[in-house]
């Protein structure tokens, strides 16, 4: 069978659309057009009834009680502000601390400097070598002004997975309200809200096979009972929570790819992770300093995150130009900055300059995996005789013995 | 950001990858950046009695651009005098590559490459002419040179 290019090996950055999901969103476009808050008739009703159905199916995938638990969003990052902003401005006399990671995407730490800015106080937790959380430190970090902890399921780039439940168990000892960022692993990996005590939760379709431009927010109606100030005002939509008329089409998307991952999500992790495994091995079998960021063993069943040492990350990525990967190196970003996340992890700069995530998703294959671990083995050798921190390696030169003239 | 297609030619088929013999006294080599900043250049030149440049050498850690800025940069030094080389500047760099702004910093250290090979090659010659003075002379004028 052909391989068709360019390959796509980024799913944690996006995912294409089922087909199936896709097919359950067009009468949405063209004859169930309506919008699901008339009321008074047929348009409204049949609209509305998609809705519904699309709740009750992103709840039962989450272990939610209710559907009404859903709240629809533009997205994941509309959803952490929403929870994290609601959150803070409902309990402002109760007290003002939150407790987050240092690994969180952006959308939660951007939305913490902004309370910051605002004299809320906010700590972020650092992580081991692995990229977990301790338990312990939130428990130690805990005081009486908290009012939320925060702390995301998987992480995007090195895949590794948080301890939500022993974490959940702690806030609910001490009464503080649990948020996390579920957008990488709900559905791939194990996930409940009861087990976990979770108070709030983010969620996108975007990542798991939908469409772009929808998210929810889980917030919980019974013990606790979470009350967030809405961020949206207008016609009072998603019982005040968040205002704005439902983009039905969306919604039914994203209801048709949870209930995909419900029947599915179990065999096709398990898929996904026997072939992360192989690209793994495919690659480090044929390469000597290669070196595995994030948690070996708890980690998303897509993810895998390599530091190439001696070739840096945006090179190697040019050289496997036909597939779409992505990098930690600071040459990808706007900033010149490496990695936050690989940073926090202490992997040095350069090899966090040396990184690259692929992620693997349910439309790949054995032969895709096979062709890319060749190429990249391919690749990096002869980036490696391009390189002149490669020869200095060979040469027995301690590079960190160096004195390099930088600028 | 797509790589314009100068890059990825220079990349597909870099000019000059390789290495001189540093303890060749004709030989100058440059090595500027650090593996923290995602970008190192070893760019070698190899003089002749005349003060041309007759071989160049590089090899580089870095992106597309820098690879590219390193390998051109080797290209256009090749049988030029080193005082012709030394005034290479990187705007022209930036030029011939198409480079986006965001990767100037690469041609900026190809330039600092060129140089520095430059500088290492001309401290050798200054050190050489030094040991030939300190040497003494047969008829004894060393007293004189040094002074």
């Amino acid at each position: 069978m052909a391989l068709k290019f360019p390959i796509f090996m980024d799913n944690h950055s996006t995912t294409p659309v089922d087909p199936r999901v896709l097919e359950a969103m067009l009468p949405y476009f063209t004859t169930k057009f309506g919008n699901a808050a008339s009321r008074n008739h047929a348009f409204g009703w049949e609209a509305e009834e998609a809705v519904d159905y699309a709740r009750e199916r992103i709840a039962q995938l989450i272990g939610a009680r209710d559907s009404k638990e859903i709240v629809f969003t533009s997205g994941a990052t509309e959803s952490d502000n929403l929870a994290i902003k609601g959150v803070a401005e409902f309990n402002r006399d109760k007290g003002n601390h939150i407790i987050t990671t240092v690994t969180e995407h952006k959308a939660v730490l951007d939305t913490c400097k902004r309370l910051e800015k605002q004299g809320f106080d906010v700590t972020y937790l650092g992580v081991g070598t692995d990229g977990r959380v301790d338990p312990d430190d939130v428990k130690r970090a805990i005081t009486d002004k908290t009012i939320l902890v925060s702390v995301m399921l998987a992480n995007n780039e090195i895949g590794t997975v948080q301890p939500l439940e022993a974490i959940g168990a702690i806030t609910r000892e001490r009464g503080v309200l649990f948020h996390s960022d579920a957008v990488q692993g709900v559905g791939k990996v194990d996930f409940d809200v009861q087990r976990m005590n979770l108070g709030l939760v983010s969620l996108t379709a975007h990542k798991m096979y939908g469409p772009k431009g929808i998210g929810a927010l889980y917030v919980r109606r019974s013990r606790p009972r979470v009350r967030i100030v809405a961020q949206m005002d207008g016609g009072g939509h998603e019982r005040g929570m968040r205002s704005g008329t439902l983009a039905v089409p969306l919604i039914a998307g994203f209801g048709r790819a949870a209930e995909i991952l419900i029947h599915e999500g179990k065999a096709e992790s398990a898929r996904l992770s026997a072939m992360r495994d192989r690209l793994r091995a495919l690659i480090t079998d044929r390469l000597d300093e290669v070196y595995l960021n994030g948690s070996a063993t708890h980690r998303l069943p897509g993810n895998l995150n390599l530091s190439f040492n001696f070739v840096e990350g945006e090179g190697l990525m040019m050289a496997i130009k036909d597939v779409a990967v992505s990098s930690g190196s600071a040459c990808t970003s706007a900033s010149l900055e490496p990695s936050y996340v690989l940073r926090a992890l202490g992997v040095g700069d350069e090899l966090a300059h040396s990184s690259i995530r692929f992620g693997l998703g349910r439309f790949n294959t054995e032969e895709e995996v096979d062709y890319v671990a060749g190429l990249v083995v391919e690749k990096v050798t002869r980036l490696r005789e391009l390189s002149p921190l490669y020869e200095m390696h060979q040469d027995g030169i301690d590079l960190k013995s160096v004195q390099w003239v930088a600028h | 950001m797509a790589y314009s297609t100068k890059v990825i030619e220079h990349y597909e088929n870099p000019r000059n990858v390789g290495t001189l013999d540093k303890a060749d006294p004709n030989v100058g080599t440059g090595l500027v950046g650090a593996p923290a900043c995602g970008d190192v250049m070893r760019l070698q030149i190899k003089v002749n009695d005349r003060g041309v440049i007759e071989d160049a050498k590089f090899k580089t850690f870095g992106c597309g651009s820098a690879i590219a800025s390193s390998s051109l940069a080797t290209e256009w030094i090749k049988g030029k005098t080193v005082d012709e080389a030394e005034v290479i500047k990187n705007s022209q760099i930036v030029e011939e590559l198409d480079l986006p702004p965001v990767k100037i910093h690469c041609s900026v250290l190809a330039e600092d490459a060129i140089k520095s090979a430059i500088a290492d090659y001309r401290k050798k010659q200054a050190d050489r002419r030094a040991v030939a003075i300190a040497t003494p002379a047969p008829s004894g004028e060393s007293a004189e040179a040094r002074a």
